[in-house]
């Protein structure tokens, strides 16, 4: 890979490319547990979002700088350290700026440490290569995490309690209004049949993204005359 | 990747030099932040303390909720031995009730005692010496008491308060500001569905005795006015909090408190 020759075009290829044709959550099937936990409402899904891609990007560019310096005995847990302070430093600033939130996300801010797409990019891009493209690298791979966690906050939280960041948008029959709120959509579970729906639409769109089967099913075997 | 030259000096150097500089960024963080979330916490725990008396009726701003805190609560120090009230702890002169907690000064052995098992049925090893309790006033008449209460769970220490009336027999209220019990199972100890549950149940029969439980009904539906309903699929959770209520109700919590009370009047 050479950076030199186009930085600009590559920079921006970077930080687009995760977004749609390289999305962690819906190619690479990475940081389920938090799409899961954190999206029944939006406003917990753009912190999520936020904080993931902090951290993304600033382990990135330690790691990336440090890249010659660690040696490949140990590269794992330096990394995990380094992500590892990452995320007390967010958690711990949430908790002095925004307390209500940081209650609602509980644990989730911590497992960032143990988000897949964390660890993937700094194994697989910013041990490789320069600071700034590394830098670019996690935002992008965040902003393709928070597209999809917000695709799936906006949806939750819309048709599930009809509200929107805590406003009111669809009037509900509990407060005497028309809509009556699907409260599957406030489950764990319903994040997994929306996150399939996704895959399915960005595949239809983008069929270069659908995977060669792994195994063929055998043709069916008919039973042998004695 | 340039080859690196692995020596073990090499190895060790790194590693020390990343988590030196890692742990110095995460200390830092941590101490520099304290005080803003320090008062979260005593906002957070003020919010609590004016929901469970129903004065936290609309979304209220931090300011809003030290002014009417100020205004309605006032902390009182209480010796639980002796059940007196006290001006401060001893050798604590800039004691301050509003940000004094329980479960810290729990873990200091010149401010609580240990435990023996059989007295220890919350599950909370050391007891402080000191509880602030809340007394809920209108003009100067007292209207109710909040206590703070805490006990083992499934996973997790709940922390929370129980507001009584001035009658120091009825139940005003029973709410959680921190545990980490099972969501969704034990962590239903939050549904405002069973914390409805609570209100107007009496803590003492006729005779004196603690008689309020949470647990299944008796059959005859005789013990109705002292019985709570336990949570569905969290048996472990229910059970913690019902020897909660008794361990803060009965003679290693408030029991000799709510006993002077009785005594001297709730006004004293």
């Amino acid at each position: 890979m050479n950076t030199r020759t186009s930085a600009r075009p590559r920079a921006l290829a970077v930080l687009f490319a995760p977004v749609f044709d390289n999305n962690p959550i819906a190619l690479q099937i990475l940081g389920i547990c938090s799409a899961l936990a954190v999206t029944a409402n939006l406003k917990t899904a753009l912190v999520m979002s936020v904080a993931l891609t902090l951290v993304t990007a600033f382990s990135n560019l330690f790691i990336s700088l440090l890249r010659r310096q660690i040696p490949a005995s140990i590269r794992m847990i330096v990394q995990v350290v380094i992500i590892a302070s990452l995320v007390i430093v967010v958690d711990q600033v949430l908790r002095a700026v925004a307390f209500e939130l940081a209650k609602q996300l509980s644990v989730f801010v911590g497992l960032i440490i143990t988000n897949c797409i964390v660890m993937g990019r700094a194994e697989a891009f910013a041990m490789q290569n320069p600071p700034w493209p590394s830098f670019l690298d996690g935002i992008g791979n965040g902003l393709g995490y928070s597209a999809l966690l917000v695709a799936l906050g906006i949806t939750r939280e819309l048709f599930g309690s009809g509200t929107l960041i805590g406003y009111r948008v669809l009037p509900t029959v509990a407060d005497g209004g028309w809509y009556l709120p699907n409260g599957l959509l406030l489950l764990p579970p319903s994040a997994f049949f929306l996150i399939g729906l996704f895959i399915w639409a960005l595949r239809s769109w983008k069929p270069e993204q659908v995977e060669s089967p792994a195994f063929r099913m055998a043709p069916q075997v008919r039973e042998q005359e004695p | 990747m340039p080859a690196l030259r692995e020596t073990p000096l090499a190895v060790l150097r790194i590693a020390l030099l990343v988590s030196l500089v890692c742990s110095m960024v995460v200390a830092g963080t941590a101490v520099g932040l304290k005080s803003m979330q320090l008062e979260n916490r005593r906002v957070d725990r003020e919010r609590h303390l004016l929901a469970i008396v129903g004065l936290h009726d609309r979304a209220l701003s931090a300011s809003e909720v030290g002014e009417r805190f100020r205004e309605r609560i006032t902390p009182r120090l209480v010796d639980l031995d002796s059940g007196a009230y006290v001006a401060a702890p001893p050798g604590h002169d800039n004691f301050d009730p509003l940000t004094w907690e329980g479960a810290r000064a729990a873990t200091d052995p010149a401010l609580s005692r240990a435990l023996s098992r059989s007295e220890d049925i919350a599950g909370i090893q050391r007891r402080e010496r000191y509880a602030v309790v809340y007394k809920l006033m209108q003009g100067e008449r007292v209207e109710a008491l909040i206590l703070p209460v805490r006990g083992y769970g499934l996973w997790s220490t709940l922390y929370g308060f129980l507001a009584v009336d001035a009658d120091l027999n009825t139940v005003l209220g029973l709410r959680f500001y921190q545990h980490a019990e099972t969501p969704g199972l034990g962590g239903e100890v939050d549904n405002p569905r069973w914390k409805a549950l609570w209100p107007g149940k009496r803590l003492f029969d006729s005779d004196g005795q603690l008689r309020l439980r949470v647990g299944k009904p008796s059959g005859d539906g005789q013990d109705a006015r002292w019985r709570v309903d336990a949570l569905a699929g969290a048996t472990l959770t229910s059970n913690g909090v019902n020897n909660m209520i008794r361990f803060w109700l009965g003679p290693q919590g408030y029991g000799p408190y709510l006993q002077r009370l009785r005594q001297e009047g709730v006004e004293s």
